[in-house]
């Protein structure tokens, strides 16, 4: 009797095509702004996760000063390269440094110039931030410890100062000094706050101390903590070591802060998540609206098929059949409603994934949501009029004109 | 009133003292007064009567599709009022044929798929339920005809299919609610003579209403009614 009363209902459905296409429309709007808001909201969040990993999981940066508010400056001293090693050596956690600093520096390759920040570093710097040197390679311990001059670029340095030639062993000038390009780094786009990350100029901090700041001081030390310890462990242990070794009393606040990236991490992907869930609520309410516009249509049509009914119920249909026979249309509709609006959802996906530059994921957990509650609009906005059809008395039914 | 014929034929349905009455209080409409009628197997009944005088609600209940207020109605020898509207349906299902005057046929439905509807509620297979329409199809004159939709079909044409579509179940009772109200007189012969092969080869029992004295004369006993009472109960002389 159900497939008798499932085709019964595809029959109906193809009698009016119009009428159906119409009626589920508002179906297959709801359904794909459901699916397009969540797929995108996603894409956007796993952006965001990807790029923050990209900096180095589990990493902590050590600045020097403090927060400020306005018109306070820091006048707190630099760290040195002894702070990096006790680090190293002090906690355990702490399975590599990276002490580094950077400065604004105009880069000359025959006629291009171009104006990037050269960081001084060793290679921990490389391992601490997920650098990957895709031709060429690191620093060698002699160049580190003689301070030569040698360069490591990012690819928005390559394509400006060298366009289509090849940088490998070319010599850029750095300010006042020239060096030599050992390696070309892996690029890896915009940062989540909208920075370049890919332009920079690496050099062996003792290079950089020497030819460019003029000074033995650190700026910034970046550390990885060991996977599977806690950050927050090594971040008050880091804290503690940094107060003794700069000689902070307890009443004192630090001069120096510590920022966990993960936090940070936290932070921003929550903010995606919750657009996306407001997105797909937004949405969602669409599809209420396409489920009251199928109870619409399906309420015209239980008044405009009366005698339809009437014959029906004459011929000997049960109440339940006229019910179920109502309810089966309805929940046919708004599943091919449902379908349609997957389809629509993925090819609208697909191309605004690529027009906002950010990964499609294919998550299939919301499209079985949207179709099963599709099919749920169709079971509940077909309720009613199902039952006011079979519940009609079939004298009356019949005279209706 | 009955007729020594009559007494002999087994009873199919009986009307004992049934009366109906729509609306309540002073609204209230006394439809039937107190009727009996008692229908035997083979018979072919015209009822007649001017409008309003109770042969529609009698109808009705002949055909189960409503109840008595007072009185019973009995369709082989069960009491159809004491029945739950499923048990009604089912009734209707499997025992009834209904023709009316509008034809009620489903619209943008082939001929075919019209004369299986009862047969889907009866849940016969695909295959019988094809040869089974299509043969009755054939029976009122309409092969050929099975994949034209009721708006392809003139009113006579129409009027077959419906009939076809009441007896494909081979029902103990066909009731025809004025059946040739629609038609020329030409088309109401050809149905009428149509109702009366059914009715003389397969035993088919027809109750039939109509007000023309014409299509009254094919029946075997035509049953007046006159404000919610049979008024006259009398063989037809001309069938007999």
């Amino acid at each position: 009797m159900l497939l008798n009363t499932f085709f019964l209902a595809l029959r109906e459905i193809r009698r009016n095509v119009l009428r159906s296409f119409l009626t589920i429309l508002g179906i297959v709007i709801g359904v794909s702004a459901v699916i397009v808001m969540v797929t995108i909201g996603g894409g956007a969040t796993a952006q965001v996760t990807d790029q923050i990993a990209s900096l180095g999981s589990n990493l902590l940066m050590i600045r020097v000063g403090q927060h400020m508010g306005p018109g306070q400056s820091s006048t707190a001293p630099s760290f040195d390269l002894d702070d990096a090693h006790a680090l190293y050596r002090e906690i355990p956690a702490i399975t590599a440094v990276a002490p580094s600093s950077s400065q604004k520096v105009t880069a000359v390759y025959g006629n291009a110039n171009w104006s990037t920040t050269t960081t001084g570093v060793d290679n921990g710097f490389f391992s601490v931030r997920n650098w990957t040197v895709q031709s060429g390679r690191q620093f060698l311990d002699s160049e580190l410890r003689s301070g030569k001059a040698v360069c490591v670029v990012g690819a928005t340095v390559v394509k400006e100062l060298f366009g289509q030639q090849d940088p490998m062993d070319a010599k850029i000038r750095l300010g006042n000094f020239s060096c030599q390009v050992i390696g070309v780094l892996e690029a890896k786009g915009q940062s989540t706050f909208g920075s370049d990350q890919d332009d920079l100029v690496l050099v062996p901090l003792r290079t950089f101390q020497r030819r460019i700041s003029g000074n033995q001081d650190i700026s910034l030390i970046q550390v990885s903590v060991a996977e599977g310890r806690s950050t927050d462990k090594a971040k008050s242990d880091i804290e503690f070591l940094l107060r003794e070794r700069r000689h902070i009393s307890g009443s004192e606040n630090d001069n120096f802060q510590v920022r966990d990236m993960k936090e940070i991490t936290k932070m921003l992907t929550g903010t995606t998540q919750i657009l996306t869930t407001l997105l797909g609520a937004v949405a969602a309410v669409s599809l209420l609206v396409g489920g009251i516009g199928i109870m619409n249509i399906m309420l015209v049509s239980v008044t405009e098929r009366t005698r339809e009914i009437g014959i029906r119920l004459a011929i000997g249909a049960l109440e339940r059949e006229v019910l179920l026979q109502f309810l089966v249309e309805a929940v046919v509709l708004s599943s091919f409603g449902g379908l349609i609006g997957i389809l629509f959802a993925l090819a609208a996906s697909i191309g605004l994934a690529s027009l906002l530059k950010i990964p499609f994921i294919f998550n299939p957990g919301i499209m079985v949501i949207a179709f099963l509650f599709s099919a749920a609009v169709g079971v509940i906005f077909g309720f009613f009029p199902a039952r006011k059809a079979a519940r009609l008395n079939p004298i009356d039914a019949l005279r209706h004109e | 009133m009955t007729s020594q014929l009559q007494t002999e034929g087994h009873p199919l349905v009986e009307l004992q003292g049934v009366s109906k009455v729509y609306g309540r209080g002073t609204a209230a409409m006394k439809a039937l007064r107190g009727v009996n009628l008692r229908i035997d197997e083979g018979e072919f009944v015209a009822v007649m009567g001017p409008s309003g005088s109770g042969k529609s609600t009698c109808m009705n209940i002949l055909g189960c599709l409503d109840t008595p207020t007072e009185g019973k109605y009995l369709f082989k020898d069960v009491e159809v009022g004491a029945l739950t509207r499923d048990q009604r349906a089912l009734l209707r299902r499997h025992h009834l044929g209904f023709v009316f005057q509008g034809f009620n046929l489903l619209n943008r439905t082939s001929a075919l798929e019209n004369v299986e509807l009862p047969l889907i509620y009866r849940g016969v297979k695909v295959e019988e339920r094809h040869s089974r329409a299509s043969k009755a199809l054939a029976l009122v004159g309409l092969a050929g005809w099975e994949y034209h939709t009721p708006g392809e079909l003139s009113g006579g044409q129409q009027q077959r299919v419906a009939i076809a579509r009441a007896i494909v179940t081979e029902p103990a009772i066909l009731l025809a609610d004025e059946p040739t109200g629609n038609l020329d007189t030409a088309r109401s012969i050809e149905i009428m003579e149509l109702l009366t092969s059914f009715n003389q080869e397969q035993g088919i029992t027809i109750i039939m209403v109509t007000h023309e004295q014409q299509m009254a004369h094919f029946a075997s006993r035509v049953v007046q009614f006159q404000d919610g009472l049979v008024l006259a109960d009398k063989a037809n002389g001309e069938t007999l």
